[in-house]
């Protein structure tokens, strides 16, 4: 889904560099992100501007041009980030935008060594990160840019459909370790876990291992397989009756089945999708950030309120929900 | 410049003594800044590494639990699981590519030898994350069905791979061994009425034992210090591999755990050292396969070219 999806963007985005000349009133208006503006792009791309027209207008602005940010962070954002990124830089050619993956943690560190100015994160900062900015001069500032949910995800020959979160915990620590303790077939349960680095498995041993309780020090079993990326998850748990495995609503392929989870005994058995996660009855949901070093200046203040205005339609086409009904939400 | 070509079409004069000497500093300067870049890169390691023997007691770093992000930093599972993994790996390794060896080099009719010997070398040429793919998504399921076990992603799978990548190194090297045994010693075999399968098991691969074994150590040495397949197909569980049934589940290997946590770990930590301090044993473990495997090459040499 979201690899279709990341080509269909990347198209406009190209053809919208193309037409670079057709663009240049749009570009001079700035981040002002109307929907006006966003539309026009649209149609400039589909239009498919020729490339030579390009050399044939002199450049508005040189000092403006070639703004190239670098946007790094985790892997739930990834293709969210980069459809974005290509979006955004169809309507302001004058901002380059680079999206790369690799963990909250690796985000927040680079952010943090001063060499992005643009972290995504699955989770909020730890404290000890917060320090270690401050450390290296500046106040870290999150914002909110989208919503997710954690999918539980199992093979689809298994035929449980449904577990709360105490169950799950269990699961997870080792306590449950057969299926057919929690109404499934007789065969042992294979944990699979995001590593240690992704912002999604820290949100998922507070929030589902210990079951958000600080004082909770409960770990996942060592005998937890953690797998490298979203892919290694889904292979597995696509191959594997065994598997029970968690990850972003994002990353769940159809060839996943997708558990009912409740927060506990006798609460009702919520599927994760994007009205429930807006009402707030699936109960693991989460808040996706975008972290600037303090008050986000020039480009990247542009580009944070378009994702906050514009940007927030796409979300629902790769699997996240937006920040209100409708995807057209703002600040 | 036409008085320095006559000088040095003339005698040996000034300006040939002194780009001899150039040259050959030159090529000293090189040869021994390998030594130097080995030395740079282990006192780095060193320093990144080392406080953390000062920041955690050994007691902590050789405990059961590696849960980084949490604080806990025993390395004694991933110090088991890599050494299980590797030694598994060279156990189905040896025989294989000392067998494939014996083939190529007494058994092969020459245009069999001529095609084998570059496709071994092309064998080496595949890079890991591919046979890392082709582990996951091939061996893996494999292992799951075969043996029955929960999952196929286990420390046998990951051993199954990294045989397949140190059999190259196997083969080339238990062949040259072979193939400095005196032809002699073939002879000498066949005229006492053994016959060829008798000469080439009792007679010539004893008397290049030793070459085999550095065939072992050097495969080890790739083995060991082999990350991405490794990573895709052990599962990474940081589980302490002590029980019999350890073969065939998953394990963690010192390698995959620096790879997968590296890019996450801000600098100077606890967490960023004890990487480093892993990264230190992986030189030692490494460094010391090799000076056995040049030792015995040593003994060899001294000893006439055999045992």
């Amino acid at each position: 889904m979201g690899t279709i999806l990341r080509h269909a963007i990347r198209l406009p985005g190209l053809a919208g560099l193309a037409g670079l000349a057709a663009l240049i009133g749009l570009a001079a208006c700035g981040s002002g992100g109307e929907g006006r503006a966003e539309g026009g792009v649209r149609m400039q791309a589909a239009a498919g501007q020729p490339a030579g027209e390009r050399t044939a207008v002199p450049d508005p602005e040189p000092s403006t041009r070639a703004v190239s940010v670098k946007n790094i962070g985790s892997d739930t954002l990834v293709n969210l980030a980069l459809a974005w990124a290509e979006a955004y830089t169809a309507a302001h050619p004058q901002v380059r935008i680079s999206v790369t993956g690799g963990g909250s943690g690796t985000g927040i560190a680079a952010l943090i060594n001063r060499t992005i100015p643009l972290a995504n994160a699955s989770r909020a900062m730890s404290g000890e990160e917060i320090s270690s900015a401050r450390a290296a001069g500046f106040e870290p500032l999150q914002h909110t840019v989208a919503l997710d949910a954690i999918a539980v995800v199992v093979n689809p020959a298994n035929p449980v459909d449904r577990l709360t979160i105490p169950q799950i915990a269990d699961i997870y620590t080792g306590r449950i370790r057969r299926w057919s303790e929690v109404g499934g077939q007789d065969r042992p349960i294979v944990l699979l876990s995001r590593e240690s680095n992704s912002g999604t498995y820290v949100y998922f041993i507070e929030q589902v291992i210990r079951l958000g309780r600080k004082d909770n020090k409960d770990l996942p079993s060592p005998e937890t397989l953690l797998m490298p990326s979203s892919e290694g998850i889904s292979a597995e748990v696509r191959q594997n009756p065994n598997a029970i495995g968690y990850d972003g609503l994002g990353y769940v392929t159809a060839d996943q089945k997708v558990l009912a989870v409740a927060a506990g005994e006798g609460r009702p058995y919520v599927r994760p999708e994007a009205a429930t996660v807006l009402d707030g009855s699936y109960p693991i949901a989460r808040p996706l950030y975008m972290y600037t070093a303090g008050e986000p200046q020039g480009a990247i203040a542009g580009y944070l309120s378009w994702i906050l205005g514009d940007g927030q339609a796409l979300i629902q086409e790769l699997g996240f929900v937006p920040l209100s009904p409708g995807g057209g939400g703002t600040r | 410049m036409k008085q320095g070509r006559g000088g040095a079409r003339g005698a040996p004069a000034g300006r040939t003594r002194w780009s001899e000497f150039a040259i050959v500093a030159l090529i000293r300067v090189l040869g021994f800044s390998t030594v130097g870049f080995v030395l740079l890169i282990f006192a780095f390691l060193l320093r990144e590494g080392l406080p953390v023997f000062f920041e955690l007691p050994a007691s902590t770093l050789l405990g059961r639990l590696w849960y980084p992000t949490f604080g806990s930093f025993g390395a004694l599972p991933l110090i088991l699981g890599s050494l299980l993994v590797t030694l598994l790996a060279v156990l189905i390794a040896l025989p294989l590519g000392v067998a494939s060896a014996v083939f190529i080099r007494e058994v092969a009719p020459r245009w069999a030898r001529e095609v084998l010997k570059p496709l071994i070398e092309v064998l080496a040429g595949i890079p890991s994350v591919v046979l890392g793919f082709f582990g996951m998504s091939v061996v893996a399921p494999l292992v799951r069905q075969w043996l029955g076990a929960p999952t196929g992603l286990t420390a046998f799978t990951g051993a199954l791979v990294l045989a397949y990548m140190s059999l190259p190194t196997i083969i080339s090297v238990a062949e040259d061994a072979l193939d400095a045994v005196p032809r002699g010693y073939r002879d000498a075999g066949l005229a006492m009425g053994a016959t060829r399968w008798q000469t080439t098991w009792r007679v010539v691969v004893p008397a290049g034992r030793s070459g085999v074994i550095i065939a072992g150590m050097l495969g080890m040495g790739r083995a060991i210090g082999e990350t991405m397949a490794v990573m895709m197909v052990t599962g990474n569980a940081a589980r302490l591999p002590l029980d019999a049934a350890a073969l065939f589940k998953p394990v963690r290997t010192m390698t995959a755990t620096i790879a997968a946590e590296m890019g996450e770990v801000a600098r100077g930590g606890v967490h960023y050292h004890a990487l480093f301090g892993i990264g230190i044993l992986l030189f030692v473990l490494t460094f010391l396969i090799n000076l056995a495997a040049a030792r015995t090459i040593l003994r060899r040499r001294r000893k006439g070219g055999l045992r």
